[in-house]
């Protein structure tokens, strides 16, 4: 398999103005001929298709919902990162880069990393144009705030609701081109395999939603921005519908899978409150500007009134472990540490798993207004969830499932390993290493779309033969026959059996979160592979799915993800057990320094691992990219 | 636990007329959100063959516009600033009778049980709810400066999720409080002020295409906003038409 990165030579600061400049062109007239097939209308997705439109191609989007405007970005509260250096507290460029490998704890690609610091500014002027309403100050200029990992603050923000903002930008950009008539979209429809002509991606086949109809679209390339992951864990922050289909199904194709086992465990969720439950919901991590989070020292108080617990017989576990990031140490570092305190048996709540997460030093230091102006959506969102005010009482909070670094493998390019095959946003695994910073994955997703693809594409296309191929091709008709043969198989075993997909997702999320979440070790992740294969076997014989194919079916939607989960599940484990190292959110029990922090085996470890599809019950290929570190030196990550 | 009588509308697909079906559900829990609920009824409906209540959500959380059900004859139920999916069982008493139905206006029709087209909306968003800015490069965020109370008014504005429960609310099947928004955001945005008459012309022509209703100020609209949206956006709008009307711009 070829992993070729193709990171440009040259000096890391030059290497993409170089790039831009070597690369070869499309002419417009010629842009006009050629049709770009874009699925998923995230962030990534929405400024893909917003901005090839703009240069003349002819775009058709795919998404699952009803709308482009209701992708998961949708829900990102917090902010987008910026080294825009606004507050003058000493950002830059660099310092961003250096952060984010450093939070990846060196597991990303230096130059696609420095590339999106690079880009970054450019995204915050591109949002203010199109009349995104960040946060302002007084004086009329930008607000930012702090986010974990980084002790600037350089992250911008629409209240609570970056994302929504973000994406409705994204989202107007979209539905102007569709008014110009460059973009078509097709909502409510469902990857369900990719169409390959001559190793080339020339295709997908979707099911529409609506109507249940298999239907078949051609282009000269196809851009999969169809997010990440996290629901193989069933509980997430994820939405309902986030799911890998796409990516799974480009997988079982020839496209590489890389490091699958790197999940992102969000310190600060609301805890899980009982087996009815289908999602996790997210208090973001701005929160953690003013909250301070703490366990009563001693097990005896677990239960009692936080208020009346005295300062001196509580533990700021944060505070006190990393005195000079405190609280904003990275995500991994903090939800560890929470799962620690419960671990000891000093967790809150009536589960015993949940830490506090306090604002009353805040809300008497700046008042009333001043919190509620930040935080205010989320305190209601809290109170309607947990029927509690964070004003009166300090929130409850514990790590859950948020966000996947790994997914398939690009080139600097953005280009999979299949050619045409462009993959964006928290779909591929490109710049976050083995871990994210809060606030990246917004900018990840618009650098990818709006400064990123519009030139890789176009030297993809200007520089390959693109034989004609339209729907009629045998390739579309053998991929669709295999969808309608899988959509079959589920249904003529889910007259027969006993349990809904809902149950089996159920049971392979536990088996996820028990082995291969928070904290991993050889015997957990071994048992997982053997638990995974018995609810896949289980899913084959015994699943129960309302048999209705011409028309809305949700349930049959979900069987067709959770068929696809129950296989990246296993590869999942796989990988963990693998990579016998710890880093970033991949912590194995077995590797860790005297004081609990994450070991990595920088000698063995230093590479991507990308996986490659061998086909049904054959066990797949493990290969590497090897990350060489030039611009940062490797060293132990410490946040003390 | 709670068991509750539910009244759900079901239908088939567009053409079918639809009509309620009646259901016991037992073993509910208060914090149960409402969406788990009729999971847990469609749990119970696959294992007997039956065809499950079929619904919109996604983020279930409250910001992706997905869900959407008049809950005993409120738009999202009468919990004030609420989304469907927002709603706790708690707030139901054991026993309750909850009668369940899909948005109801010309403009969007039913798909299925619960689920609507909404696609107009998008539609109205298309006819001019954006500013024309390409992807590229554009002056430092901060060369225009922006006052916070008119960033905070943009804002207030530009949090619709688009879920449609205006529309439902009102009497008249209007989409104004929805349209407005977008109308309100741009117009005191100086991002907006470029394109601010041709926008609210084609935007309102649009909406009138799809069949939404008249506003005649009946207000059902905002009582029913999960995001609060202020009426006072409607007025806007009127103010934006006419003053575009009187400028003379193009539409
Ligand atoms: C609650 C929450 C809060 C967050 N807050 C922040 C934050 O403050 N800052 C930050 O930087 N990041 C945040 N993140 C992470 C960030 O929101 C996501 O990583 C990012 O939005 C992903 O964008 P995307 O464009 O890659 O994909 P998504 O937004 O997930 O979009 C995926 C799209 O693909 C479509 N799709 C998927 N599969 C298919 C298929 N088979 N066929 C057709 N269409 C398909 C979907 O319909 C959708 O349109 C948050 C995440 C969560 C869960
Ligand atoms: S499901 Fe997203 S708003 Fe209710």
């Amino acid at each position: 398999m070829n992993l070729d990165a193709k990171i440009p030579s040259g000096p890391l600061e030059e290497k993409w103005s170089k790039h831009k400049g070597d690369i070869k062109l499309v002419n417009p007239t010629n842009k006009r001929k050629h049709t770009v097939l874009v699925v998923g209308t995230g962030l990534a997705g929405a400024s893909a298709a917003a901005s090839l439109a703009e240069l003349g191609y002819k775009v058709q989007v795919f998404c699952i919902q009803d709308s482009p405007r209701r992708a998961h970005s949708i829900a990102a509260q917090g902010g987008i990162n910026a080294a825009k250096n606004y507050p003058n507290d000493g950002d830059s460029v660099y310092r961003l880069f250096y952060d984010t490998v450093k939070g990846g704890d060196f597991r990303s690609r230096e130059a696609n990393v420095y590339r999106l610091a690079q880009m970054s500014p450019n995204i915050i002027d591109q949002c203010v144009a199109q009349g995104v309403p960040f946060a302002r100050e007084y004086s009329g200029e930008l607000a930012n705030r702090s986010f974990g990992g980084t002790q600037v603050s350089r992250t911008f923000y629409a209240r609570g609701q970056t994302g929504q903002q973000l994406l409705l930008g994204a989202y107007q950009a979209l539905m102007r081109q569709v008014d110009a008539g460059k973009v078509q979209v097709f909502d409510r429809r469902e990857m369900l395999d990719l169409v390959l002509v001559d190793g080339k991606a020339r295709g997908i086949i979707c099911r529409n939603l609506t109507t249940g109809a298999i239907e078949r679209y051609a282009g000269d390339s196809v851009l999969l921005a169809t997010g990440g992951y996290g629901r193989v864990f069933f509980l997430s922050t994820n939405a309902f519908n986030s799911n890998a289909t796409a990516i799974w199904r480009a997988h079982k194709k020839g496209a590489a899978f890389a490091n699958p086992c790197f999940t992102q465990i969000h310190p600060t969720c609301i805890p899980v409150s009982g087996d009815h439950q289908s999602k996790l919901t997210l208090m973001s991590e701005s929160l953690r500007n003013d909250g301070r989070v703490w366990v009563p020292k001693d097990p005896v108080d677990r239960k009692k009134d936080p208020s009346t617990i005295p300062d001196d017989k509580r533990d700021y576990f944060l505070e006190r472990k990393y005195p000079s990031f405190g609280n904003l140490v990275p995500r991994d570092v903090a939800s560890r540490n929470a799962k620690e305190a419960c671990d000891k048996g000093l967790g809150v709540g009536a589960s015993g798993l949940a830490v506090y997460l306090d604002f009353k030093d805040a809300i008497t230091r700046d008042g009333h207004k001043v919190i509620s102006d930040k935080y205010g959506n989320l305190f209601d969102m809290y109170e309607k969830i947990t029927d509690e005010s964070p004003w009166k009482v300090p929130m409850r909070i514990f790590p859950a499932v948020h966000y996947t670094m790994g997914g398939l493998w690009v080139d600097y390019n953005l280009m999979s390993n299949i050619p045409g095959l462009h993959v964006l946003g928290e779909a591929n695994f490109s710049d976050h290493g083995a871990n994210r910073l809060g606030a990246s994955a917004l900018m990840q997703g618009l650098c990818d779309g709006y400064f990123v693809i519009p030139y890789t594409l176009g030297h993809y296309i200007a520089s390959t033969t693109l034989s004609k191929v339209d729907t009629q091709h045998p390739a579309f008709a053998e991929a669709e026959a295999g969808v309608r043969a899988s959509i079959d198989r589920l249904v003529a075993t889910g007259k027969k059996g006993q349990k809904t997909a809902l149950e089996i997702y159920r049971e392979l999320g536990h088996v996820m979160w028990e082995h291969v979440g928070m904290a991993r070790n050889e015997k957990g992740l071994k048992s997982a592979v053997d638990m995974i294969r018995k609810l896949r076997e289980e899913f084959k014989e015994n699943l129960r799915i309302p048999a209705d194919t011409d028309g809305i079916n949700k349930n049959l939607e979900v069987a067709g993800r959770v068929e696809d989960f129950l296989q990246l599940g296993e590869l999942m484990a796989k990988d963990a057990l693998i990579r016998e190292e710890s880093c970033g959110g991949h912590f194995r029990e077995e590797y860790q320094t005297p004081e609990g922090e994450a070991l990595r085996n920088d000698d063995k470890f230093c590479h991507v691992a990308a996986w490659e599809w061998k086909g049904e019950n054959q066990e797949e290929v493990r290969h590497v990219e090897p990350l060489a570190f030039e611009n940062i030196h490797l060293a132990q990550r410490s946040y003390k | 636990m709670m068991t509750l009588n539910l009244e759900i509308w079901r239908q088939k697909n567009s053409q079918d007329s639809g009509r309620f079906a009646t259901y016991q559900l037992s073993g509910i829990t208060p914090d149960m959100s409402f969406l788990e609920m009729l999971d847990l009824l469609n749990e119970q409906l696959i294992k007997k063959g039956e065809a499950p209540v079929e619904f919109d959500s996604d983020c279930r959380e409250g910001i992706c516009g997905s869900c959407g059900l008049v809950i005993n004859g409120q738009a999202h139920g009468k919990e004030m600033a609420t989304t469907t999916c927002e709603l706790y069982m708690r707030h139901f008493q054991d026993g309750d009778t909850i009668v369940i139905e899909p948005w109801r206006a010309k403009a969007f029709p039913v798909l299925r049980d619960l689920c609507v087209d909404r696609t107009a909306f998008d539609r109205i968003i298309a006819a001019g709810g954006y500013t024309s800015a390409k992807s590229g490069p554009h002056p430092d965020g901060n060369a225009i400066l922006i006052s916070k109370p008119v960033a905070d008014s943009a804002m207030e504005s530009a949090t619709c999720i688009g879920c449609g429960a205006c529309v439902a609310a009102c009497p008249n099947a209007s989409a104004s409080l929805f349209t407005a928004a977008k109308i309100s955001q741009l117009a005191v945005l100086p991002q907006g002020q470029v394109e601010r008459g041709r926008r609210v012309f084609r935007m309102v022509r649009q909406m009138d295409a799809e069949g939404f209703g008249n506003c005649t100020n009946i207000g059902e609209c905002r009582a029913a906003c999960p995001k609060e949206i202020s009426i006072d956006n409607i007025a806007t709008m009127k103010r934006e038409y006419a003053a575009a009307l009187l400028r003379g711009d193009e539409s």
